[in-house]
């Protein structure tokens, strides 16, 4: 099998397209429509009914918030705690700057091994650092075992969902798919027959692998344990059999204690699968030592790649918060239309609007034009586990690609009508005698617009406004001046 | 040359230059206004961990203490587990005659194939969970190594009541001490394996065992 690289994201060397541009092609795909619809509706319901369930649902995410906030003004303490912690539990800490860096590490884990195979538990962090594209170069085959990581990686494709990658395809589309990849004969496109296809293909892959590589929900700074919570029992597969275990992580998945996890382990659950709990979730310290239980030798990556650049925004900090539920895509109007794939980043949806352009930096078309990629209706907060005020976020990080484009941008992007406007309007705002002459001005200059008491067509460049809208024009008199007329005198 | 180590700490201290320099990891608040003790009685705790773990399309037996050992006979023989993965340290009583049994030792172990070839394994466990219907492993005593409850593709479990804690955050409390005085690997099972990732339909069964059983016994 080999790993084909998929279309360049956020995190590829050179631009990516605009939300707005790519968002035209996955609106025109109904197939792809009709599946998001039927996925996002049902988790939606599901999820209701998991959080209804508990009464203390507000407390949970008021705590995990709070969790979070500790973590992230202390991270320096946190991970040097965990690392003292993984080691003392026979475990090797390495540090990675970034995805090349981390990539090393792993692929020179693997190679020390002589392993030409890795078996592969599904992680984002390794999505976003292009570990599998890494390893195939240095001649290491990384097999994917989550089902529907399987399947993308065999359609050599990109994931477009956190949590169910495959969401855009349907049983058609993976039967199909088997039978020319897995070599999989009389295959129906029953959902059991496809899984057990791929339990089939995958039990031999885990029966042999050496070295196993996964992410981590969570690492404890207190014990060093770390924790994968999934469905399938892959991760299970992958971090009990191979002899050696590397597990990357991003540095903001640290929590302090093993009590912590009484918090995290009710939020994440119900708000991922909308179950009361996952099927499983492991916990492991450090090695196995005498017991002969799980890996012998565990390496923990820690990666930073733009993280501590998240770090340094004040407003932008929280989106490190996230424990990658997939709550917010959910319950998102814009997620539902578009799907994943628009947002041209491992991280889809609101969180990833928030995170990817704050990770990659501002300053790239592509990853710039995510704030925008929202009607700011405050569905994703409201559901956030962890309460990320994402819209809050969004606003910012508009701000901030605009303040970057009149700052350092070239002259086109200094010359944008929409830049000269602000820039007019801000010298206005803040001088009360230049605001009342301009109020006066617009009033006069108003009059060939206004129809029947309001603007239909405005001129020009700002025609666009009100394609889809009236304008109110301004009253004949503003309330200052009523003001001043009618009670001036006391 | 700065080591990636020290980079990346240099670089989250100037990252949080906005928190005071004498601020403690504790000045940072964390309210814990969730629940931390179920109110409930033992009986009712009991019932709600035998529906809930049935909501997972597990199947779950309540049996007298006396009825175990021919509970688990009967069950098995139900199934038709013929070679079954014995973990050290389970009570003698719960292996029924007439099964073959694999017994896993210190020396010789299990190998993976011999795990992958059996028909089944029981199992104790460390504790159970009501308000999510969940078993949780730590290695210790009749549940031996993690392998032994994951390549068997049927697991049959025999929980104790007295094992149930009624919320998430007394499960927790419970393990707290075998996790850092002995690092013991911990399992949350809740029902079998499954996946919805084919157009989100439940298909249960994927890698971990197919079929999960409970007994619960006095």
């Amino acid at each position: 099998m080999t790993t084909t690289a998929g279309p360049p994201d956020a995190f590829s060397t050179g631009k990516t397209p605009t939300f707005e541009q790519s968002a035209k092609r996955s609106l025109a795909d109904t197939q792809l429509r009709r599946n998001l619809g039927k996925a996002t509706r049902t988790i939606r319901a599901k999820r209701a009914i998991a959080v209804e369930e508990m009464p203390d649902w507000e407390e949970l995410r008021e705590a995990g918030r709070a969790l979070k906030e500790r973590v992230m003004r202390h991270l320096d303490e946190y991970l040097l705690t965990l690392e003292e912690s993984v080691t003392r539990a026979g475990g090797t800490v390495h540090w990675a700057r970034d995805a090349g860096e981390a990539n090393r590490i792993i692929a020179g884990i693997a190679r020390g091994h002589g392993a030409s195979e890795v078996v592969k538990v599904k992680s984002i962090a390794t999505d976003e650092t292009k570990l599998n594209e890494h390893l195939q170069r240095e001649g290491i085959e990384a097999f994917e075992t989550d089902l529907a990581e399987l399947i993308i990686q065999l359609a050599g494709e990109t994931s477009s969902h956190i949590l169910v990658p495959a969401i855009h395809k349907n049983r058609a589309e993976i039967r199909e798919l088997f039978m020319r990849r897995l070599g999989a004969e009389d295959l129906s496109d029953e959902p059991e027959a496809l899984t057990n296809a791929a339990r089939l293909y995958l039990r031999e892959k885990f029966l042999n692998a050496e070295v196993g590589v996964s992410g981590a929900n969570f690492a404890v700074a207190e014990t060093g344990t770390v924790c994968v919570v999934e469905s399938e029992g892959n991760g299970r597969m992958c971090t009990t059999l191979p002899d050696v275990l590397v597990t990357l992580m991003g540095i903001e998945k640290v929590i302090p204690s093993w009590r912590d996890f009484e918090v995290f382990m009710q939020l994440l659950p119900r708000s991922s699968t909308a179950e009361r709990m996952n099927p499983y979730t492991s916990f492991w310290t450090g090695v196995s030592g005498e017991a002969g239980d799980g890996p012998r030798e565990f390496h923990l990556v820690l990666l930073d790649n733009g993280r501590t650049d998240v770090l340094a925004d004040e407003i932008g900090r929280q989106a490190l918060n996230c424990i990658r539920c997939s709550a917010c895509l959910n319950v998102c109007p814009v997620y539902e239309r578009t799907g994943g794939h628009a947002y041209n980043s491992v991280y889809p949806g609101p969180i990833g609007a928030i995170l990817t352009p704050q990770l990659v930096g501002i300053g790239d078309s592509g990853s710039d034009s995510l704030p925008y990629a929202s009607s700011l209706c405050g569905a994703c907060y409201k559901v956030c586990p962890v309460k990320i005020n994402i819209p809050e976020v969004l606003v910012h990080l508009r701000g901030r690609v605009v303040r970057r484009k009149q700052d350092r941008g070239n002259l086109r992007e200094r010359l944008d009508p929409e830049n000269l406007a602000m820039r007019a309007a801000a010298r206005v705002f803040s001088d009360r005698e230049r605001f009342e002459k301009a109020q006066r001005l617009a009033r006069i200059g108003q009059w060939p617009l206004v129809r029947g008491g309001a603007i239909h067509n405005l001129p020009g460049r700002l025609a666009g406004w009100t394609e889809v809208r009236e304008l109110k024009p301004l009253p004949d008199r503003t309330f200052r001046e009523w003001w001043k007329l009618n009670r001036g005198e006391g | 040359m700065a080591s990636a180590r020290e980079t990346i700490l240099w670089r989250i201290r100037r990252a949080t230059r906005d928190v005071p320099e004498d601020e403690r990891l504790e000045d940072v608040a964390v309210e814990r206004g969730y629940r931390t003790r179920d109110a409930a009685t033992r009986e009712e705790i009991v019932e709600r961990f035998a529906e809930r773990v049935a909501e997972y399309e597990a199947t779950v037996r309540r049996v007298g203490g006396e009825e175990l050992p021919a509970a688990i006979r009967e069950t098995l023989q139900r199934r038709g587990v013929k070679r079954l993965v014995v973990p050290p340290g389970l009570p003698e009583e719960w292996v029924p005659e007439g099964v073959e049994t694999l017994r896993d030792a210190a020396r010789p172990r299990l190998t993976k194939e011999e795990l992958d070839e059996s028909d089944g394994v029981i199992t104790g466990c460390s504790l159970g969970i009501a308000q999510t219907g969940t078993i949780v492993l730590d290695a210790g005593e009749a549940q031996g190594r993690r392998a032994l409850t994951l390549l068997p593709d049927y697991h049959l479990c025999v929980v104790r009541e007295d094992q149930i804690a009624g919320l998430v955050p007394e499960a927790f409390a419970r393990l707290e001490e075998a996790v850092k005085s002995e690092g013991r690997a911990i399992t949350f099972i809740s029902g079998p394996s499954a996946t919805s990732d084919i157009e989100l339909n439940r298909v249960e069964g994927v890698h971990g065992p197919r079929i999960l059983e409970v007994l619960i016994s006095p």
